[in-house]
């Protein structure tokens, strides 16, 4: 997903001279050749992230579509409030790009653990989460990012995460993307991922759980598409949501508050980590196996 | 600074910041009595759903960003000036910051950042009143020898009476060759020319009385 991410937007900024790229010392073997190519438009902003994204809500403000690269929770926590007060109040173009979603840095501890990162950007109201599942979804996501710049965060994997989609796909917020290579057919049981959930549900359905389940994802989600989410949830008699994220105010948590807001007939499931894992250290394999998502 | 009342985003305008956001009354007069919008419309200052809030705000024309959390509008400005810098024009940025404001780590970075990258249309000015929330600056957490770590920093550093207009003008019409963004230390003092108010904490809380009111006008030689 990185490298799908890195590729895409080098690609759209020779066409595109509003991209600007910041990272937070960060991107080693990664953004180089975007630095090489645009260095005007690159900035190394240093292990310093209130300034990184209070910068980067400066650059937004004089036109500039802002991509602040960084890892885990440092773009996200570390500077909560830059987000809030400067980037989402303001309604600026800055993009977060947090690699090493979910539990991708296992062995590097909880300070890397991005788990807990949906719940604090999905109460910001104008923030459109971005977790694509697999590197398709990331270039569809980041060509929907370029057309419509808003306050967005985009959560990425590491590396190495197989493709579940032939093409890139059609992605709108709010909105299902189905996924052929998985789904078995119609259903009115939905099993739907976001972010590194996909991969999850993938080897579930290779375990054989969820036959005649239709299999889809949510990649672009956030607090102003919750009212939109009546006629999905109306389309189904249960739908199991699965993310790599604790269950706690994440994507799951997210779809129960909108069947409550619309009064909706649907059983929800949410397959989520467990809070168990919180502070343990281990591969990304055994983690989410002993947080309950193998 | 350049500025168009009837434009407020007019691209060549300067820019302006006010970090510390709770002195935002002083910014919506001045905005008001150059014709930013109407004086009437400064009796809505912290009305019920009023664009005035209490800590300056974006939704009033011609303010740039909404402050009040501190250690937010240096990096703001610090980004504007990078865009400046990035289109080769000739706009300048100013961003006004408390003296116990710099108690906040994110100042220090844009500090850091704005030299290395010689980011020369930023100014900072520091309303240097030597007092912040509970107390003074120098029981808090003592900031001197502050021109000196604004040097070091890479800054180009003025020190300047801050009540003194003629020397403020003076002090940001000076133009600066030596490539390196530029920090005001404006020497001020709280409550300047009513005397029970001068230097007095308890007047970053408290709104007067009318007959408090009254006597602080006289003394300013305003009619109550």
């Amino acid at each position: 997903m990185r490298n799908a991410f890195i590729k895409e937007l080098t690609a759209r900024a020779a066409l595109d001279d509003s991209i600007v790229l910041v990272v937070g010392d960060l991107g080693f073997g990664v953004v180089e050749e975007f630095a090489r190519r645009f260095p005007s438009r690159f900035y190394n902003a240093g292990v310093a992230e209130q300034n990184m994204i209070g910068l980067c809500a400066g650059l937004a403000s004089e036109g500039y579509h802002v991509f602040a690269y960084s890892i885990a929770n440092f773009p996200t926590f570390r500077c909560a409030e830059q987000l809030r007060n400067d980037v989402d109040y303001h309604n600026l173009p800055v993009t977060i790009v947090s690699v090493g979603g979910g539990l991708a840095y296992g062995n590097l501890g909880y300070s890397h653990h991005a788990i807990q990162d949906f719940a604090l950007m999905r109460v910001l109201p104008n923030m459109l989460i971005a977790a694509p599942g697999d590197p398709q979804e990331t270039r569809a996501c980041l060509n929907y990012l370029l057309a419509n710049p808003q306050p967005s965060y985009l959560r990425l994997g590491k590396s190495g995460e197989q493709e579940y989609h032939s093409s890139s796909p059609e992605v709108y917020p709010g909105t299902l993307v189905p996924i052929p290579s998985l789904s078995s057919g119609p259903s009115d049981k939905l099993l739907v991922t976001t972010g590194g959930g996909l991969g999850v549900a993938a080897a579930w359905l290779r375990d054989g759980l969820f036959e005649n389940y239709a299999v889809a994802s949510m990649p672009l989600w956030g607090m102003s598409w919750k009212l939109t989410q009546s006629s999905i949830l109306s389309n189904f008699s249960h739908i199991t949501t699965v993310e790599d994220h604790i269950s706690d105010a994440g994507f799951g948590s997210w779809l129960l508050e909108c069947s409550v807001a619309c009064s909706a007939s649907v059983s929800i499931e949410v397959r989520a980590l467990d809070r168990s894992v919180l502070g343990m250290v281990g591969t990304q394999r055994s983690l989410m196996t002993r947080g309950g998502l193998a | 600074m350049a500025y168009d009342s009837s434009d407020p985003s007019s691209p060549q305008r300067d820019r302006f910041i006010l970090s510390k956001g709770h002195a935002c009354v002083a910014v919506y007069a001045v905005l008001a009595l150059r014709g930013f919008f109407p004086k009437k419309s400064l009796e809505e200052y912290g009305a019920d759903f009023s664009m005035f809030m209490n800590h300056i705000s974006h939704h009033v024309p011609g303010v740039e960003f909404s402050t009040g959390s501190l250690g937010h509008g240096l990096p703001f400005a610090v980004g504007k000036a990078l865009a400046c810098r990035m289109r080769g024009e000739k706009w300048r940025v100013y961003a006004v910051l408390s003296d116990g404001e710099l108690d906040e780590g994110s100042n220090w970075e844009a500090f850091m950042f704005a030299a290395h990258h010689h980011l020369d249309r930023l100014t900072a000015i520091i309303d240097y009143n030597r007092l912040q929330s509970l107390g003074s600056v120098q029981d808090t957490l003592e900031i001197e020898p502050l021109a000196k770590k604004l040097h070091a920093f890479g800054w180009s550093v003025i020190e300047v009476d801050g009540h003194d207009h003629q020397a403020l003008i003076e002090t940001l019409s000076h133009s600066d060759e030596s490539k390196r963004p530029r920090a005001v230390i404006a020497h001020t003092t709280k409550g300047k020319g009513v005397g029970f108010m001068e230097n007095e904490v308890l007047w970053h809380y408290r709104n007067p009385s009318d007959e408090e009111l009254a006597v602080a006008l006289s003394e300013l030689g305003f009619d109550a």
